[in-house]
């Protein structure tokens, strides 16, 4: 209708195989999620104020009140906020998608052309660098509060990585309670309902020898003491037993069951 | 779509949610370059429809076919081939109109380059540029739609579809789409409309299926329709005081047909043969029999007519569309 029209034979879609279109698309929509990060500013602020109120609350509130050995608990308590901080990331994962669900967006992805796996990594990957921000504006807070970390940079290498792949399998998790069940209200309920007693009955904030024992032998085996313990040796330089090989397994174990499940619900969710 | 095929074919599609059925048995057929209008009120198994036809959800059973291609076996391949435009304006409000485009035409698997260029041709087309690097919530319903519409036409897609697209628009929002539609029909496009608006399927459609409960109850052009309610009615306004009981008698005796009578709007009407020999003679005995009369006028049937003599009940009876309006219809 305006001149210099495209010809509809020109409106050719490049060929390429399933893995390239996979990555292609993931990053086509993870640059979606990214650009709107500093569009919708209050979502980041919320993201970064509730664990610096944890912070000081557990800093200033309880700390004095915890008693973990010999280390300060400010260099106790900042492992245990890190890998909080990431882990309650997920509930942002499981909202976004919620949204995009609610909104109709999905439905826009699913009639076109793309790899049906596309939206979901590329939800993750957001939230990936989205955490990764998260955590250093913690680190600085921590600073200024007293935090003194001994890494070297092996360790900081060590906890980075491990950081990030927590936040990107438990962003994982959060696709799939999302794509169970749906509503945005009832995601960001939910995430908080499994998040709690994990990140609470953990090694996050105290030391486990003082839980009951059904508590304790719960605490002592879940991933996130296992991640906060490898972390803590990380960052204080304390050696961390197997706590990182444990941490590792448990992240790739959620990855292997959750990545094939998120896709196989989003492939279904409309399909219903 | 060679061979005189049928442009979309569904042939007794069937989909039950639990105990509700919504599709029971659905089957239909739209000629290559013209447009199909599927009406039906809410709950009636329109979304359903489209949204098998366009690769979102399995049916129960039956088959469907679209641009040649099957609609569960072949869904990659025709994903490129249809344009798909929802009930709810499925934009990214958080993303400009431009990047909207350019999104879509990366996820359709255009070069950069001949996305975002595609991306400037649409939005010029829908009256966007102005608004292109604004994000999409500070849009109006009207320009959302249009937006969402060009979203649908990246990659020019020989069949579309459009699930009711105008509902909640403002009257002048809804001319402009209807005009675009019209654009595009007389481009070659195939399309699929549904709708509950009457006058929607009549000024869009060449063919007009009526939906009820998940089935076509009738198909046919606007006028094959309109004829099966038979003629044009005559319908009369008495002047207040006057007697509509007498105006009625009047009526009945000019008619073959039952009389309607409405006392609170002081009306009266009936199916009528004769046309403007058969006014007069009305005008002639209201006014011997001393009636006032306020209004008297002959009326074309409308699909209002059409839709309550087909199904018993109004189109938009179950009108009130609810407002967890994310569920698609399954009642």
């Amino acid at each position: 209708m305006s001149a210099g029209n495209i010809h509809s034979e020109e409106l050719k879609p490049l060929r390429r195989n399933r893995v390239y279109w996979a990555v292609a698309d993931g990053w086509v929509l993870a640059k979606r999620n990214l650009v709107q990060i500093p569009r919708i500013p209050e979502l980041l602020v919320f993201a970064i104020i509730q664990p610096v109120m944890f912070v000081l609350l557990f800093r200033y509130v309880f700390g004095g009140a915890i008693d973990v050995g010999g280390e300060s608990y400010v260099n106790f308590l900042m492992a245990g906020i890190f890998v909080q901080t990431v882990a309650f990331g997920s509930v942002s994962t499981g909202i976004g998608l919620a949204e995009d669900l609610q909104k109709g967006l999905v439905d826009r992805f699913r009639s076109l052309p793309m790899a049906p796996s596309a939206v979901l990594t590329g939800r993750t990957v957001a939230d990936l660098v989205r955490n990764l921000a998260v955590v250093i504006v913690m680190l600085l807070v921590g600073l200024l509060v007293g935090f003194r970390p001994e890494a070297g940079v092996a360790g900081w290498a060590a906890t980075i990585g491990l950081l990030l792949l927590l936040s990107f399998a438990f962003s994982w998790i959060g696709a799939v309670v999302a794509l169970l069940i749906r509503s945005v209200e009832a995601v960001q309920s939910a995430g908080f309902i499994w998040l709690f007693p994990l990140t609470f009955a953990s090694s996050a904030f105290v030391q486990t020898d003082n839980m009951p024992d059904v508590l304790r032998a719960f605490a002592n085996h879940q991933p996130i003491t296992q991640v906060v313990d490898a972390v803590r040796g990380f960052l204080l330089d304390q050696p961390e037993g197997n706590h990182g090989w444990i941490a590792l397994a448990w992240c790739l174990g959620i990855l292997i069951i959750c990545v094939p499940l998120a896709v196989s619900l989003y492939r279904g969710v409309a399909t219903r | 779509m060679a061979n005189g095929n049928p442009a979309i074919l569904a042939e007794g599609l069937e989909k039950s949610y639990g105990k509700t059925r919504a599709l029971d048995g659905l089957s239909l057929s739209v000629e290559e370059g013209t447009v199909l209008g599927v009406l039906g009120p809410n709950g009636a198994g329109k979304t359903t429809a489209v949204r098998i036809l366009t690769t979102l959800l399995k049916p129960d059973a039956g088959r469907a076919e679209v641009a040649g291609l099957d609609v569960l076996k072949q869904a990659d391949q025709l994903r490129s081939r249809i344009g798909l435009t929802g009930q709810y304006a499925a934009v990214d409000e958080y993303l400009t109109g431009r990047e909207n485009l350019e999104m879509v035409g990366r996820l359709y698997h255009l070069p950069k380059k001949l996305a975002r260029k595609r991306a400037d041709e649409l939005l010029e087309r829908f009256d966007l540029t102005d608004a292109a690097s604004r994000l999409a919530k500070t849009y109006s319903g009207g320009m959302r739609r249009r937006l969402d519409l060009a979203a649908s036409l990246v990659l020019a897609p020989p069949v579309l579809f459009l699930d009711e697209p105008t509902t909640g628009l403002d009257p002048r929002s809804r001319l402009s789409m209807w005009e675009i539609i019209g654009e595009l029909v007389s481009g070659g496009t195939t399309l699929l409309l549904t709708t509950q608006y009457l006058d929607e399927a009549d000024r869009l459609a060449n063919r007009i299926a009526v939906v009820d409960r998940g089935t076509v109850i009738a198909e046919g052009t606007s006028d094959d329709l309109k004829a099966r309610v038979g003629g044009e009615r005559l319908e009369i306004t008495v002047s207040e005081g006057s007697d509509l009981a007498a105006a009625a008698r009047i009526l009945e005796a000019h008619t073959h047909s039952d009389v309607r009578i409405d006392e609170g709007r002081r009306q009266t009407g009936a199916t009528v043969e004769g046309g403007a020999r058969l006014i007069s003679s009305v005008v002639r005995d209201l006014n011997e029999a001393d009636v006032g009369i306020d209004d008297l006028g002959l009326h074309r049937p409308t699909l209002d007519d059409v839709f309550l003599a087909l199904t018993g009940h109004a189109a938009e009876e179950s009108e009130g569309k609810s407002s967890d309006n994310h569920q698609q219809e399954v009642a």
